[in-house]
């Protein structure tokens, strides 16, 4: 399991534009607002944490189309599952791969665009830790996305359709916390939907894989 | 190494269509088995299938006593792969697919070894995929047309990496076109 991982963010290393891109994508999407809105300091500060987090989502949409897509195309995916670890297990360490090479670094430049988005500084550090359990909701769900996806005639359409409605409530639950002066049971709400979602989408996406395979 | 590896009245199904049913055979340990028929017979249905990768639609698949594809994990440690797609990754170099030097010179890829493996050619890419069957250390070959690609000099290493995997008690299940040189092998025709 370490030696697939320790494969694939190598991968991840040597195809580093690939990963750069969605950053690059974060950047420039989150940067779009103010110049539509004006650079007025209090709008910007009310809607930076929406702005974030839904930026976050839709770039960390980017490199799931290539999550499997590369390894189904080559004969790879044949030689993962017949790898010795199970099916939800190969899911699992894809997700980790997902989330260490666009999760980490999207919530690590959250933060300097937050303070460009004139987010009060004592802010920041609430809404990168709800980014936290957020970035791992979406890789985990956008991994069984991509695997109920794979072979599928325009899979990268219909991977957007199927993780986004599915991430809606961390959404919700996620920018309540960024910006609720309580926000102790929202981030809780969003601890239980991650605990809920880290044993069943690497299964889910688990039974995918083995269908996709067939 | 254990075996033998035997199947009964296997039967498989793509989609719809019923690619082949009542296929049995037997493989001993240092067995071979030459899986052969035109295109569309279901020779690489069959191979998957053996692998767990396709269900059975019937039939069953016995690892020694027990029942192969009872537990999946366990059964893919037994056998070593080789489809019709190589798995070969653009990014990562020869060393990096296989680690094993040995099976990287049985099969004449020594001195590729920091090779990227985007400028390999294509007999090439499939050499290196052999070799990391040769360096998986599982008795059980699948093998989906081993020989595509490869030229006489690659033919004829291969041949020695099955006869010393089967001098070691290994089986050899292989799906070919071409003449492939593998003695008291077992034909299945499809």
């Amino acid at each position: 399991m370490r030696g697939m991982l320790a494969r694939e963010l190598r991968l991840a290393w040597r195809q580093s534009a690939d990963t750069a891109a969605a950053l690059l994508f974060f950047v420039i999407a989150a940067t779009l607002f103010p110049f539509a809105l004006g650079p007025d300091p209090h709008v910007l500060s009310v809607i930076a944490p929406g702005i974030i987090w839904v930026c976050a989502l839709l770039a960390a949409l980017l490199p799931l189309e290539r999550l499997f897509g590369a390894d189904f195309e080559d004969g790879t995916l044949d030689l993962l599952l017949l790898s010795g670890l199970t099916a939800g297990g190969v899911a699992a360490v894809k997700t980790t791969a997902h989330w260490l090479t666009t999760g980490l670094p999207l919530l690590i430049i959250a933060a300097p665009l937050s303070v460009m988005l004139r987010m009060p500084a004592e802010q920041v550090p609430l809404l990168l830790l709800t980014l936290l359990p957020g970035t791992l909701l979406l890789s985990l769900l956008g991994t069984m996305a991509a695997s109920i996806t794979l072979g599928a005639r325009r899979s990268a359409v219909l991977m957007p359709l199927i993780t986004l409605p599915l991430m809606i409530p961390t959404l919700i639950f996620g920018c309540a916390a960024a910006t609720a002066p309580h926000p102790q049971a929202a981030l809780l709400m969003l601890a239980a939907m991650l605990v809920m979602a880290l044993p069943l989408a690497p299964l889910a996406a688990g039974a995918a894989l083995r269908a996709a395979a067939e | 190494m254990t075996g033998p590896f035997v199947a009964q009245n296997l039967a498989v199904f793509r989609g719809e269509r019923l690619v082949f049913r009542d296929i049995s055979f037997a493989v001993p340990a240092g067995g071979a088995l030459l899986l052969r028929g035109p295109n569309g017979a279901g020779k690489s249905s069959l191979l998957r299938a053996l692998a767990g990768l396709t269900k059975l639609a019937t039939g069953k698949l016995l690892w020694g006593d027990e029942d192969a594809l009872e537990d999946l994990p366990t059964h893919a440690k037994r056998i070593a792969w080789l489809g019709h797609l190589d798995a070969v990754k653009f990014a990562l170099n020869v060393g990096e697919h296989v680690v094993d030097s040995a099976a990287l010179a049985a099969l004449g890829l020594a001195s590729y070894r920091d090779l990227p493996a985007k400028l390999l050619s294509a007999g090439q890419k499939r050499r290196l995929a052999l070799a990391r069957v040769a360096a998986s250390n599982t008795p059980l070959w699948l093998l989906d047309e081993p020989t595509n690609g490869l030229d006489t000099a690659s033919i004829a290493l291969l041949t020695a990496v099955f006869a010393a995997h089967r001098a070691k008690g290994g089986m050899v299940i292989a799906s070919t076109h071409t003449p492939l040189d593998l003695p008291s092998a077992e034909i299945l025709a499809l």
